[in-house]
């Protein structure tokens, strides 16, 4: 019987700028590897876009990087997109959203879902229906968390290598993540990420819920490459899906002007976390 | 204003299945040419391998040649020809080169005055070519004994011309000198770069399907579902 097995949804946070490929394989890899653990199973996966106060360069709108991610996921039956943290006037941390994402399962809400402009994907409400019915008969017989999908942020070995990076993240912030959540790490370079892993006390002590998932070819479609080949009047077919690519040709989404917003604007975390280092 | 040379890219192989890597070769290619300001690139033929090829896990050519229809379904300049993979025996690439060059030839209008108008004024403008489309790492086996014969090699390079991606843990630019017949015709090898390094291998996809994991994104929803409901490339098929 599967009641064994933890459910686990997987979130993950970026600028999605635009989203690619590559972003959409994470959730692929980290599903197959999590699922292939035979501890786990994932039943949703949620991207999350930055909102526009993150400030950092070459930003657009989070108008058009959410539609982009809801075209992405629109073929997907387990992968949507959720607007929370874009829609929130100043910039919201990580470990805000991961609380977020999972005090609503908590509560086991499907405000979401209504909220969510993709509807008309009957089999992912009927699946959301089916648990959200178990969580309510299990909460009957008895209480909590233990039947509670668990959030883990998913990521790249870029946002793990990243923990260190003087500023950009709050330790707290960090022993949270990995202390209450976990992470799902899809990364080539596995030495790399266990040494750094190694080399960090708080990341170290938990480890244990830090899954890194070895990538083995190299896919390196990331959005600066995108907005580049954009700018050079290159083609980015088969790099994103095609309703992304026609969406930003149509509405000329990306070019020199746009690569210059937030220049000279420090990125929002750093400038909170050094704000507060400095009061 | 100096017209540009017509150029249709024809990649030959497996395809087995397609992947997004094949079809990321032909836009690298296109870009790459137009960007050399002598070409007009016109369209895109893929060739899937005839069956007596005998490549191991080969699959049979009506369901790669489908897949690759699928694939392409939404392209509006590359499309898909059975012609190499009917064939009773297995051809070598350059008689299949031969064949859709004289295709091409074929179906030009023949009166005078043109035609599409970007190719200038004049009645008789340069003839199309067609150029064999392929990845660095191909380029290298024409070094491998036996498998090219030295008149073909020339001939595809002479005659027609290669269009070369460039591929990780690959040295096109070495190949070409360690070749005397690739050297003398170098200005006929055009080497692509694609920016976006990207080791996706039909091999690749192959043991991820038999190993029962996901291959979205990795090639196009419309070959993964053909895939599926013909049973390919699972486990007990190989």
């Amino acid at each position: 019987m599967e009641n064994s097995k933890m459910e686990v949804v997987l979130l993950a946070c970026g600028s999605f700028n635009p989203i690619t490929n590559m972003h959409l394989r994470l959730f692929e890899l980290a599903k197959d590897y999590m699922n292939g653990t035979g501890k786990y199973k994932v039943i949703k996966g949620i991207i999350s876009p930055v909102g526009d106060a993150y400030k950092k360069k070459g930003l657009i709108s989070a108008h058009h990087r959410v539609i982009m991610a809801e075209l992405a996921t629109k073929s997907s039956e387990w992968v949507e997109v959720d607007t929370w943290e874009s829609l929130q006037k100043e910039w919201v941390e990580t470990a805000k959203v991961l609380r977020h994402h999972q005090e609503k399962l908590e509560a086991g809400s499907c405000d979401h879902q209504q909220d969510s402009p993709v509807r008309g994907r009957p089999g992912q409400k009927r699946k959301w229906a089916e648990q959200r019915q178990d969580f309510s008969q299990k909460k009957s017989l008895e209480p909590k968390t233990k039947d509670v999908p668990k959030v883990k942020l998913l990521c790249g070995a870029d946002l793990l290598e990243s923990f260190g990076v003087p500023n950009l993240w709050k330790s707290e912030d960090i022993t949270q993540i990995v202390g209450d959540y976990g992470l799902v790490c899809i990364t080539r370079a596995g030495n790399d990420a266990q040494k750094f892993i190694y080399e960090s006390d708080a990341l170290w002590q938990h480890r244990n819920n830090i899954h890194l998932v070895n990538e083995w070819i190299t896919n390196d479609i990331s959005s600066t490459k995108i907005r580049r080949a954009l700018r050079r009047g290159q083609s980015i077919r088969y790099l994103v899906p095609d309703l992304v690519q026609e969406y930003i040709e149509k509405h000329d989404l990306y070019s020199c002007e746009s690569e210059e917003r937030n220049v000279g604007v420090i990125l929002a975390p750093l400038q909170r976390n050094t704000a507060e280092a400095n009061s | 204003m100096k017209s540009r040379i017509p150029v249709v890219l024809l990649a030959c192989g497996s395809f087995n299945p397609i992947t997004n890597m094949h079809l990321r070769l032909f836009e690298v290619a296109r870009d790459h040419l137009h960007q050399t300001g002598l070409y007009q690139v016109i369209g895109g033929i893929i060739s899937p391998v005839n069956d007596n090829y005998r490549k191991k896990d080969l699959v049979a050519a009506h369901h790669r040649v489908a897949m690759a229809r699928l694939a392409l379904q939404t392209s509006d300049w590359v499309r898909v020809d059975p012609w190499e993979s009917e064939q009773v025996q297995w051809m070598e690439t350059v008689k299949v080169l031969r064949h859709h060059h004289s295709e091409l030839l074929r179906s030009l209008p023949q009166t005078e005055g043109p035609d599409h108008g970007r190719v200038g004024s004049t009645a008789r403008t340069a003839g199309p070519e067609l150029k064999l489309l392929c990845g660095a790492d191909v380029l290298k086996t024409f070094q491998t004994p036996n498998l090219w014969k030295d008149a073909h090699v020339q001939e595809i390079v002479e005659k027609f011309g290669i269009v070369c991606v460039s591929r990780t843990g690959h040295n096109p630019k070495e190949y070409i000198s360690g070749s005397p017949i690739l050297h003398r015709y170098r200005h006929n090898i055009h080497l692509a770069r694609e920016p976006v390094q990207n080791e996706l291998s039909s091999t690749y996809v192959r043991q991820a399907l038999s190993q029962g994991h996901s291959v979205k994104y990795l090639l196009p929803d419309a070959v993964i579902a053909y895939i599926k409901d013909h049973n390919l490339y699972t486990r007990d098929s190989s």
